[in-house]
C-alpha cells in the first residue's frame, strides 16, 4: 500500500501512466458526447410541460455534477498535498481549478437560459443558484491564489486551505433544494432512487454525464502533465522527453 | 427523430434561441479546456528546445 502510494506520487510514473490512459479517455469522451448530444437533441421526446427547452438539461446537469465533483477532487488533492507534501497532489489540485470554474460557469449560464422560458426569469436569488455562484467564486479564488505566489509550495498551501474551507458549500448546494423553498426542481438523477423521467429521457442524460466525466479526466490529465513537465524540467526524465520532441 | 425537417429542428418549438445558446456555450467551454493545455504544452516544448540548444552551444564553445 505504501509503496503504491509512493509510486503514485512519483511524477515520472504519473506522466507515463497518464500518457497511456489519455487516448482511452479522449476516445470514450468523444464517442459518449457525440452519441449523447444526437440523442439529446434529435431522439429524446419533448417534455410535455417544458417543450424543447428542457433539452438544456443534457448540458446543465452534467456540468453541475462535474462542477461539484471537480471541487471535491480539488479539495481532497489539496489536503493530500498539505498533509503528505505530495507534489503530484498539488499539481492535480491546481489543474482542477480552471476546469471546475469553467464547468460551474457553464452550469450557471445554461441554468439562466433554461430559467428564462421556464420560470420567466434569468436569475433568482434562491439557495441553489446562490450556492452555485459561491462555488464559482471559490474556484476563481483558488485560481487567483495559485498565481498570487512566486513560491509554488506557498501557493499550494493557501489554495488548499481555501478549497478545504469552501468544502462546506458542497452539502449546501446538494441540499439547498430540500432545505429552502426554491424554484429549482429536485434532483433528476440519483444513485438511490429510480429516475423520475422515462428511460428515453434519462438514458441519454446518463450517457452525457459519463461523457462529461471522461472529458474531465482527459483534460485534467492534459493540464497536470504540462504542469509536471514545467515543474520537473531540470530533471533527467523531462530532458529526455524534450530531446525526443 | 422528433423533428419533421431541419427548420423545425432549429426552431425547437419556439425555444431555439435558448437551446442553441446553451449548447453553444457548452462548445466554448469544451474548446477552452482542450485548447489551453495544448497551447501550454506546445509553448513548453518550443521554449525548452531553445534552451537546450543554447546550453549545447555554450558547452561546445568552452
Amino acid at each position: 500500500m505504501w509503496r503504491w502510494f509512493h509510486k503514485l506520487g512519483s511524477p515520472k510514473w504519473f506522466y507515463a501512466i497518464s500518457g497511456r490512459l489519455l487516448p482511452w479517455f479522449s476516445v470514450a469522451a468523444l464517442l459518449l458526447l457525440v452519441i449523447g448530444t444526437v440523442w439529446a437533441l434529435l431522439i429524446a421526446p419533448a417534455d410535455y410541460q417544458q417543450g424543447n427547452s428542457y433539452r438544456i438539461i443534457y448540458i446543465h446537469v452534467p456540468a453541475a455534477f462535474l462542477a461539484q465533483s471537480g471541487y471535491l477532487l480539488m479539495a481532497v488533492a489539496g489536503a493530500v498535498g498539505l498533509i503528505w507534501k505530495m507534489k503530484l497532489a498539488d499539481v492535480v489540485a491546481k489543474s482542477c481549478a480552471p476546469i471546475g470554474a469553467s464547468f460551474t460557469l457553464l452550469a450557471l449560464i445554461t441554468g439562466a437560459v433554461w430559467g428564462k422560458p421556464t420560470w420567466g426569469a434569468w436569475w433568482v436569488w434562491d439557495a441553489r443558484l446562490t450556492s452555485m455562484l459561491v462555488l464559482l467564486f471559490l474556484y476563481l479564488g483558488v485560481v487567483a491564489l495559485q498565481s498570487a505566489f512566486t513560491d509554488r509550495n506557498q501557493a499550494a498551501r493557501a489554495s488548499a486551505l481555501l478549497a478545504l474551507v469552501g468544502l462546506v458549500n458542497i452539502p449546501i448546494i446538494k441540499y439547498s433544494v430540500e432545505w429552502w423553498n426554491t424554484l429549482h426542481q429536485p434532483a433528476s438523477l440519483s444513485l438511490t432512487q429510480r429516475p423520475s423521467m422515462p428511460a428515453e429521457m434519462w438514458v441519454p442524460l446518463l450517457i452525457m454525464v459519463v461523457g462529461f466525466y471522461c472529458f474531465f479526466a482527459a483534460v485534467l490529465m492534459m493540464r497536470a502533465r504540462v504542469e509536471l513537465l514545467e515543474r520537473e524540467r531540470r530533471t533527467g526524465w523531462v530532458k529526455e522527453i524534450i530531446r525526443e520532441n | 427523430m422528433q423533428f419533421a425537417d431541419f427548420s423545425e429542428f432549429i426552431a425547437m418549438g419556439g425555444h431555439g434561441l435558448y437551446v442553441w445558446v446553451a449548447y453553444g456555450v457548452a462548445v466554448l467551454v469544451f474548446a477552452f479546456n482542450l485548447v489551453t493545455p495544448m497551447l501550454k504544452r506546445r509553448r513548453f516544448f518550443v521554449e525548452q528546445a531553445r534552451q537546450l540548444r543554447r546550453e549545447e552551444l555554450h558547452a561546445s564553445d568552452s
